[in-house]
C-alpha cells in the first residue's frame, strides 16, 4: 500500500473519531470505544502488511523508476532540442514542444493515412521536419537576429501558437493513435514488467545521443557548429557560413523533436495538447544548464524520475508541479543549472 | 524621431511633455468621464476590461520595459490579487481597505519571486517565473478550503461605504484606479528609482559599477510590478464576479506579454494601446468571422469562377474560419509580424505618424527607421 493511501486512510479514521467525539461523546461512549479499538486494530494489521509488502514496494519503486526514466528520456530529447538551438544562437525556442507535436501528427499522416511502413515513415517525418525547421528559422528567426532576447522568446511563443492552431485546423482536435512495432508488447525480467514502448524510448535516446556526439565530434559540419556556438564572430572570420549554420541547427533540433514525438506516440495518444510537454522540458534543460547536451538528457531523466515517483508516493497534485518545484529549488541553489558555466557578461 | 531641446534639468521629464499634450489628455479624461452616458453597456464593459489590461500592461512595462526583467508568469500575480479580494470580501473587509491591501499582499509575493530573480537573468528568469505561475495555479486548484479549488469562487458585487457599486459606478472606480496607477508609474519612472531601473536594463554590470544596488532595485521592480498587477486582479475579480484557477493559465500570461509587445515597451502609452488592441481584437475577429464567407462568395461571383470551384473555395474558407484554433493562429501571426516589422509596437508607429505630420513636407522614411540591432552575446 502506498504512503499516500495509508495517510488518507488514517486521516479518514481520525475524522470519524473526531466526528463521533463531537456529536456523540456525551451519549454514545461504546461507539467511541469501538471506533478507537478499530483504529488500533487497523494500524496493527497495517504494520504486518507493511512488513510483508516491503518486497512489493521495492518492485513498485523499480517499476516507477523505469517509467520515470522513459518519460525523462522524452523530456531529455525535447530539452536536447532547446539546448542545440540555445548553444548555437542564444535563442530559447518556446515552440520546441509544438515542433515535437507537429512531428507526431505528421507520423499519423504517413502511417495511418498513407499506410506506409513504420520505419520508412519515421525517416520521412524526420526529413520533412528538418526542412520545416530550416524554413521556420529562415522566416521567423533570421529577421530578428540580434533583437532583445525577450522579443525573440515572444516570437517563438507566437510560432508555437501558429503551429498548434495549424495542427488543429489540419488534423482536427481528436486523439489519434498510430500502430508502431512497440505498441502493446511487454518485456519481463523476473517480476519486473517493462513495456516495449518505454524501452524503445530509452534505447532510441541512447542511440540519438551517440549519433549526435559522433556528429559534433567527427564531422566537419558538426565542428563548424561547435565553433559557431562558442564564438560567432570568430567563426564568421574563419569562413564558417554562420547563418547557414543557424538553419542547420534548427533542422537538427526539429529532427530530434520529431523523433521524440514519434517515440512518445504509443505511450500518450497524439493530441493537440502534446505541445505542452515542451514546457515540461524546460526544467530539464535548466537543470542541465541550458548549454550542455549530456546535461539536457541527465536533466530530463531527473525530471522524469521526480515526476513519476512524486505521482506515486505524494498526494495528488504534486505530480504536475514537482518538476517546477525542483526547478525553482535548483535555480535558487545553483543559478546556472547543475551543468552550467558561471559566466559574467562584460559591458 | 523628433527630440525636444532641453534647457534645464526639470525639463527633462515633465508630467506632460507639452501644454498641448496636457490639453488632449484633459479631453480624453472628459470623454472617459462622459462614457457611461454615451456608450452602450457592452462597450462600457469592454472599456473596463481595457482599463484592467492597461493596469497590467503598466505593471509589465515597469518590470520589462524599464527594469529589463522578463516575466511570463504575471497571470499568477493577477490570480493572487483576485483570490485575496474574494477572501477579504468574504470576511467583510471594506473595499477601500482590501483594494490597496490586494496590491500590498501581491507585492510581497512579487518581492519573494524577485529574490531568486536576483541571481537569475534572461532566460532563466523567464523560466523561473513560468514555474512560479504553474505552482500558484496548482496551489489555487488544490487549496480547496480557501479557494474552492476548480469549482471557483463567486464574488458578490463590490460595495463602497455601504453603497453597492453598479456597472457604471464600478466603471468610475476602475477609471480612478487606472489614472492613479498610471500617474504613480510615471512618477516612479521619472524618480531616481526609475533611472536605476533603466540603468539595470541597459547594463547590469555598468549599473553596479555606478553604485546602484542592483539586488534592491530588481526586487523593487518585481514587487512594484506584482503589486500593480494585484490591484488589477482585484478589479478583475469584481468584473468577472466569478474566479477559478483556469482563468489564470499560461495563456493569460502570454496575453499580458502581448500587451506590451504589441503596444510597445518604451512608454506607458504603449501599455494602453496594447490593452486596447488585445481587448478589441476579440469582437473584431467575431465580426470578421461573420463577414468572411459572404465576402468570399461575392469575390468568387465577381471573378466568374465555375460553380465547383466556388463551392470548394467556400468549403475551404468555412473550414478555416470555423476552426477552433483560429484565434491563436491569428494572434501568433500578429506577435511574429509585430516583432519583425514593428519592434517599437503601436506606440512607435504612433510616434512616427506624429513626427510625419510635424515635419510634413520634409519627413523621410529613412529618418524614422530604427537603428540596426546586432547580436549581443550573453556569454563571455
Amino acid at each position: 500500500m502506498s504512503v499516500g493511501v495509508r495517510e488518507s486512510c488514517g486521516k479518514a479514521l481520525c475524522e470519524t473519531i473526531e466526528r463521533s467525539i463531537t456529536t456523540h461523546a456525551m451519549v454514545a461512549t461504546p461507539e467511541l470505544i469501538s471506533c478507537l479499538t478499530n483504529s488500533v486494530d487497523l494500524s496493527h494489521i497495517e504494520k504486518n502488511q507493511a512488513q510483508r509488502a516491503a518486497g512489493m514496494e521495492m518492485l513498485d519503486f523499480t517499476q516507477q523508476l523505469i517509467s520515470g526514466v522513459a518519460l525523462g528520456c522524452v523530456y531529455g530529447l525535447i530539452a536536447l532540442g532547446f539546448v542545440l538551438i540555445y548553444k548555437a544562437t542564444e535563442v530559447v525556442n518556446f515552440a520546441q514542444g509544438e515542433i515535437m507535436m507537429l512531428g507526431a501528427f505528421m507520423s499519423v499522416t504517413f502511417i495511418a493515412t498513407l499506410g506506409l511502413n513504420y520505419w520508412l515513415s519515421f525517416l520521412l517525418c524526420v526529413i520533412a521536419m528538418a526542412i520545416l525547421g530550416a524554413v521556420m528559422e529562415r522566416v521567423v528567426l533570421r529577421p530578428i537576429l540580434g533583437y532583445p532576447q525577450f522579443s525573440i522568446v515572444m516570437a517563438t511563443i507566437g510560432l508555437g501558437l501558429v503551429i498548434r492552431a495549424l495542427v488543429g485546423i489540419i488534423w482536427g482536435t481528436d486523439d489519434l493513435r498510430i500502430e508502431t512495432p512497440f505498441t502493446d508488447g511487454v518485456f519481463t525480467v523476473g517480476k519486473l514488467v517493462i513495456a516495449w514502448d518505454a524501452l524503445s524510448i530509452i534505447v532510441a535516446t541512447v542511440l540519438l545521443c551517440g549519433a549526435l556526439y559522433a556528429f559534433f565530434r567527427f564531422t566537419k559540419v558538426g565542428i563548424a557548429m561547435q565553433a559557431t556556438s562558442q564564438n560567432m564572430l570568430a567563426a564568421y572570420y574563419m569562413g564558417i557560413p554562420v547563418k547557414r549554420m543557424f538553419s542547420l541547427i534548427w533542422s537538427l533540433s526539429a529532427m530530434v523533436a520529431c523523433a521524440a514525438g514519434i517515440l512518445l506516440a504509443p505511450i500518450t495518444l497524439i493530441h493537440a495538447n502534446l505541445g505542452f510537454l515542451g514546457i515540461k522540458a524546460f526544467p530539464a534543460a535548466v537543470l542541465g544548464g541550458f548549454g550542455s547536451i549530456p546535461g539536457a538528457v541527465a536533466g530530463g531523466i531527473t525530471i522524469g524520475i521526480v515526476e513519476s515517483l512524486s505521482g506515486f508516493y505524494l498526494p495528488e497534485g504534486f505530480k504536475d508541479v514537482a518538476a517546477y518545484i525542483v526547478l525553482l529549488a535548483v535555480l535558487l541553489w545553483k543559478p546556472q543549472g547543475l551543468f552550467g558555466l558561471n559566466a559574467v557578461k562584460k559591458v | 524621431m523628433v527630440h525636444r531641446v532641453r534647457t534645464d534639468y526639470g525639463d527633462s521629464d515633465p508630467l506632460f511633455p507639452s501644454k498641448a499634450a496636457a490639453f488632449w489628455y484633459a479631453v480624453l479624461m472628459a470623454g472617459l468621464l462622459a462614457a457611461p452616458y454615451l456608450l452602450e453597456s457592452y462597450y462600457l464593459s469592454q472599456l473596463v476590461f481595457i482599463m484592467i489590461y492597461a493596469i497590467v500592461g503598466v505593471a509589465l512595462n515597469i518590470l520589462s520595459g524599464q527594469a529589463g526583467q522578463v516575466s511570463i508568469g504575471h497571470a499568477a500575480f493577477l490570480a493572487i490579487g483576485a483570490y485575496f479580494t474574494a477572501v477579504a470580501q468574504k470576511y467583510g473587509v471594506p473595499l477601500v481597505l482590501y483594494l490597496p491591501l490586494a496590491g500590498v499582499f501581491t507585492g510581497i509575493a512579487g518581492y519573494l519571486v524577485g529574490l531568486p530573480a536576483l541571481r537569475l537573468h534572461g532566460i532563466y528568469l523567464a523560466i523561473a517565473t513560468l514555474a512560479f505561475a504553474f505552482i500558484v495555479e496548482e496551489i489555487i486548484a488544490r487549496w480547496e478550503s480557501v479557494t474552492h479549488g476548480n469549482e471557483g469562487l463567486m464574488l458578490p458585487p463590490p460595495s463602497l461605504f455601504g453603497w453597492k457599486l453598479g456597472s457604471e459606478s464600478f466603471y468610475y472606480l476602475c477609471l480612478l484606479v487606472t489614472v492613479l496607477v498610471i500617474l504613480a508609474a510615471i512618477n516612479i519612472i521619472r524618480s531616481s528609482t526609475g533611472r536605476s531601473f533603466m540603468a539595470i536594463r541597459d547594463s547590469e554590470t555598468a549599473a553596479r559599477s555606478m553604485g546602484i544596488d542592483t539586488a534592491r532595485y530588481k526586487t523593487t521592480a518585481f514587487a512594484l510590478s506584482a503589486g500593480i498587477t494585484g490591484i488589477a486582479g482585484a478589479l478583475y475579480a469584481h468584473k468577472m464576479s466569478f474566479i477559478s484557477p483556469e482563468m489564470f493559465s499560461l495563456a493569460v500570461s502570454i496575453d499580458f506579454v502581448m500587451i506590451i509587445i504589441i503596444g510597445g515597451m518604451v512608454s506607458l502609452r504603449g501599455a494602453v494601446f496594447g490593452a486596447i488592441f488585445m481587448i478589441m481584437a476579440d469582437p473584431l475577429l467575431i465580426i470578421l468571422k461573420d463577414r468572411i464567407p459572404s465576402l468570399t462568395e461575392a469575390l468568387t461571383h465577381a471573378l466568374f469562377l465555375p460553380d465547383a470551384a466556388t463551392q470548394a473555395i467556400q468549403a475551404g474558407v468555412l473550414r478555416v474560419v470555423n476552426a477552433p484554433g483560429l484565434k491563436s493562429l491569428i494572434f501568433g501571426i500578429i506577435i511574429i509580424v509585430f516583432i519583425i516589422y514593428e519592434p517599437m509596437g503601436l506606440d512607435g508607429r504612433w510616434l512616427r505618424v506624429k513626427a510625419y505630420f510635424k515635419q510634413f513636407p520634409l519627413a523621410r522614411q529613412r529618418s524614422a527607421r530604427p537603428p540596426r540591432m546586432f547580436l549581443k552575446s550573453e556569454r563571455r
